[in-house]
């Protein structure tokens, strides 16, 4: 079980994420959704602490975490139990492929080097991309940079995956290979929270469905509720204007 | 005018080249360190921490601010008679330590700037997977960085190799030396000079060479 209390995150005294509370349970599959600019990023950031929270508790599975109080080894810990897609990729630019999904299990999980390559083989044939194992992401297209990235994340053995929209850099010939494979991982009942403007993956393999708007949660309910029978009027006006 | 001695410009050759090695040595010890010491001074200043960052950045400031030869002769000659531990300093010694500080000062800038440069996504990329500090530092952030120096490294390289004529000032005898007894022994100081010139030159030339090699090798990593 993942909790999520209280959590606040101000920029230059605007609130951009106010007293946010959720619970994920394990293998639940949250899509969050909302207009731009409304904290969507910055919630994401925040559980993984690449944004500072300023209030708030986050507990992970019997560890809990003030999170403005956060000591480094906290801060490890949690990054340590949780992994992050970015939009943008964010590979290793001087690691190949092969070497971005070893490179934390080796520097960051001790685990064997033979290990860790076996592992990463593995993920390279799950994200299909075996025969790229040794090119590095600048020889990589979009989509194929972003299978990577979810490859590294998948290689964490996370409790908890973020995606901070995947697919909104692609070039739209790359989008349904990476939601593809998101499904592929969404079916092994990984839990995940994602923050996607792709409305029908999220109808299909959402458990549950965040709108959020001016940094709080409006709305959140299955996603028959949220997609067909929004109850706020603010839902009913995003989804309307995003079509 | 008169005509060049080519007769005994060509036998000072075999001479001074006896003392490629010295000049190349100190060089390349010097490099070395500088290397270290630049890195380190450089994640410094880009981490930032209290106090130590005030001290590295009077010490980037004095090194670059000053004279090489000013800071050589402080260094063998003044040195000394303040810390006694220092009384038995050798040229050699002291022409490293000297280079190693002047240069690591310049290098610093230079490493710091690059790694500024490394795109924020690896950073936070690093960090998500849990890395400590150090861990980005060293697996991701710095080899990307060393791309993007390592051709104003391999110049200062060439600079350092150069400033190693400021040594025999020190009495160190490494090419510029030798080749100021030789000269005061025939007279012949245009000869003299011109073939510890050409010398000095050729060596350069040939970095500037691998210097190229590098350059392609490093825009083609991370590109297959
Ligand atoms: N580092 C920062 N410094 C200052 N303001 C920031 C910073 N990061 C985000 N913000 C602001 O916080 C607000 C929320 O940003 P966030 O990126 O979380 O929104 P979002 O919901 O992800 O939007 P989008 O759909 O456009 O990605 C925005 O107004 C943004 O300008
Ligand atoms: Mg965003």
């Amino acid at each position: 079980m993942i909790e999520i209390s209280g959590l606040t995150k101000n920029f230059g005294g605007t609130p951009v994420l106010n007293r946010i509370d959720l619970s994920v349970a394990p293998g639940e599959r949250i899509v969050v959704i909302g207009p731009s600019g409304t904290g969507k990023s910055t919630l994401l950031r925040c559980l993984n602490f690449l944004d500072r929270p300023d209030a708030g508790t986050i507990r992970l599975n019997g560890m809990t975490v003030d999170a403005a109080k956060a000591t480094k080894a906290e801060i490890l810990a949690v990054r340590r139990r949780t992994a992050f897609v970015f939009q943008n990729y964010a590979l290793f630019a001087n690691k190949t492929a092969r070497q971005n999904i070893t490179e934390a299990l080796v520097t960051v999980q001790k685990r064997p080097r033979a290990e860790a390559e076996a592992r990463a083989d593995e993920i390279l044939r799950e994200i299909g991309l075996a025969e790229k194992a040794g090119s590095y992401p600048a020889a990589l297209s979009g989509g194929q940079q972003q299978r990577v990235g979810i490859g590294r994340a998948m290689a964490l053995d996370a409790e908890l995956m973020l995606f901070d929209e995947p697919t909104s850099a692609l070039d739209p010939e790359w989008v349904g290979e990476v939601l593809d494979l998101m499904r592929k991982v969404a079916q092994a009942r990984q839990t995940m929270l994602i923050v996607t403007h792709e409305m029908q993956f999220a109808r299909e393999i959402a458990d549950r469905v965040i709108f959020m708007e001016g940094g709080r949660i409006v709305e959140q309910g299955p996603p028959s509720q949220i997609f067909d029978a929004p109850q706020d009027a603010r839902t009913r006006d995003f989804l309307r204007r995003v079509g | 005018m008169r005509a060049l001695d080519l007769d005994y410009m060509l036998g000072l050759v075999p001479v001074i080249l006896g003392y490629v090695p010295l000049t190349l040595g100190m060089a390349l010890a010097a490099m070395a360190f500088a290397l270290v010491l630049a890195s380190l001074m450089a994640v410094e200043r880009v981490v930032k921490i209290p106090v130590l960052d005030s001290f590295v950045k009077l010490f980037i400031s004095f090194f670059r601010g000053t004279p090489l030869l000013v800071q050589l002769f402080l260094f063998y000659y003044g040195l000394p008679q303040v810390v006694s531990a220092l009384a038995q300093i050798n040229g050699v010694t002291a022409a490293i330590m000297g280079l190693t500080l002047h240069f690591a000062a310049y290098m610093a800038e230079s490493i710091r700037a690059a790694i500024l440069g490394v795109d924020r996504s690896q950073w936070e990329a690093s960090q998500a997977v849990g890395m400590t500090q150090g861990q980005m530092m060293a697996r991701i952030v710095l080899p990307q960085a060393a791309r993007v120096a390592a051709p104003t490294l391999v110049n200062y390289f060439i600079d350092m190799i150069k400033g190693t004529s400021l040594a025999f000032t020190l009495g160190v005898t490494e090419m510029m030396g030798a080749t100021q007894k030789e000269a005061a022994g025939s007279f012949l100081y245009f000869e003299a000079f011109l073939v510890v010139a050409v010398l000095y030159w050729i060596i350069v030339e040939a970095l500037s060479l691998l210097q190229r090699g590098v350059e392609i090798r490093l825009n083609r990593a991370y590109a297959r």
